[in-house]
C-alpha cells in the first residue's frame, strides 16, 4: 500500500507540475513538452487506478498524436512568442483571482460530498474482477454492445474533424503545374508531334 | 496511508484550476490557450476514471474514451483553423482576431 501511495504522489506530483510548466514557460514547445510529461503521469496516475486500456489509449492518441499536431504546428508557424507574452502579467491578477476562487471551490466540493451508498451497490456495468477478465475486454464488452451507437458517433466525430482539417487547410496554388490525366490521354499523334522538313545543312 | 477517490479528485481539481489560469493568463497565444483547453479535458477524464474505478462501474470509462475522442478532435480541427489563420494574417495573437466584428 504504501508503494502504491509513493507512485501515486510521484505522479500526481509530476503532473501538477508540468501542467503549471505548460502555462508558465517561456517558449511553447517546452509547453508541448511538458504537456506529452503531464499526459504521460496522468497516464500512470489511470494504471494505479486499474484503468490500464485508457492509460495506454492516453500515451499513444495524446502523446503520439496530439502532442505531436502541436509539436508540428508550433514549429511550423513563423511565430515571434516573445511579442505575445507581452501582457502576461497585466492579466495575472484577474487570471489568479478567478483560479483561486475557482480552485476554492473545487476543494469545497472535493472536501464535502458524499456518495449515496445505494450508487455503490447497483453499478450500470459492474467492472468484472481482474483475474476474470481483463480492463481491455471489459470495455470492449460494453462498448461493442451496449455502447455501440456511442462508438459509432465517436467515429463520426473523428470522421467530421478528419474532413474539417483537410477542407480547412487545402488550398489550390496557382501557377504549379499539376498533372491532368484527362488531357495526358485526349493527346494524339498530331497534336503532339510535328514533322519538319529540314533544308540540307541549314537546319530550322 | 490509503490512497482514495478524494486524492485524485484534488489532482483533477489542481489540473483544472491550472487549465482555465492558463487560459487567463496567455490571453495573446492561442497555442498554449490550446494547450490549456487540454489540461482541463485530461482533468475530467482523471475524474471520469476516479469515480469509475471507485464506484465499481465500467461506463466511466467508456465516456472517458468517448471524450478522448472529442479532445482529439477539437485539437485537429482547432490547429487547423490556426494554420489557415495564420496563412491569411500573418500571426497568431488573439486581439488580430477582429475580421468578423461588426
Amino acid at each position: 500500500m504504501t508503494v502504491t501511495a509513493a507512485f501515486f504522489y510521484l505522479f500526481a506530483t509530476i503532473t501538477i507540475a508540468s501542467g503549471f510548466m505548460v502555462i508558465a514557460s517561456r517558449n511553447p514547445v517546452q509547453s508541448v513538452l511538458f504537456l506529452i510529461l503531464a499526459f504521460v503521469n496522468a497516464a500512470g496516475l489511470f494504471l494505479l487506478m486499474g484503468a490500464e486500456f485508457l492509460a495506454m489509449i492516453l500515451v499513444i492518441v495524446y502523446v503520439g498524436a496530439v502532442a505531436v499536431l502541436f509539436l508540428f504546428v508550433v514549429m511550423m508557424l513563423d511565430v515571434d512568442f516573445a511579442a505575445l507574452r507581452q501582457g502576461f502579467l497585466q492579466y495575472l491578477p484577474i487570471g489568479g483571482l478567478i483560479g483561486l476562487i475557482l480552485l476554492l471551490e473545487l476543494i469545497l466540493v472535493v472536501g464535502t460530498y458524499t456518495i449515496d451508498p445505494r450508487l455503490v451497490l447497483t453499478p450500470v456495468v459492474p467492472i468484472p474482477a481482474a483475474d476474470i477478465m481483463t480492463n481491455t475486454e471489459a470495455i470492449g464488452q460494453v462498448l461493442y454492445t451496449r455502447f455501440f451507437y456511442f462508438f459509432q458517433a465517436a467515429g463520426l466525430i473523428l470522421l467530421v474533424a478528419m474532413i474539417g482539417a483537410i477542407v480547412l487547410t487545402l488550398r489550390e496554388r496557382v501557377g504549379v503545374r499539376r498533372q491532368d490525366i484527362s488531357k495526358q490521354n485526349a493527346r494524339t499523334q498530331e497534336t503532339a508531334v510535328e514533322v519538319r522538313k529540314v533544308p540540307f545543312r541549314q537546319g530550322i | 496511508m490509503v490512497i482514495g477517490l478524494g486524492h485524485y479528485l484534488t489532482v483533477a481539481a489542481v489540473l483544472f484550476t491550472l487549465g482555465v489560469f492558463g487560459i487567463f493568463i496567455n490571453r495573446k497565444n492561442v497555442i498554449v490557450i490550446l494547450m490549456s483547453i487540454e489540461l482541463i479535458l485530461l482533468a475530467v477524464n482523471i475524474n471520469m476514471v476516479a469515480f469509475s474505478t471507485h464506484l465499481n462501474d465500467i461506463v466511466g470509462q467508456v465516456f472517458a474514451m468517448l471524450i478522448l475522442t472529442v479532445a482529439a478532435a477539437e485539437a485537429a480541427i482547432g490547429l487547423a483553423i490556426l494554420v489557415v489563420f495564420f496563412r491569411n494574417r500573418g500571426s497568431i495573437a488573439v486581439e488580430d482576431v477582429n475580421m468578423m466584428r461588426g
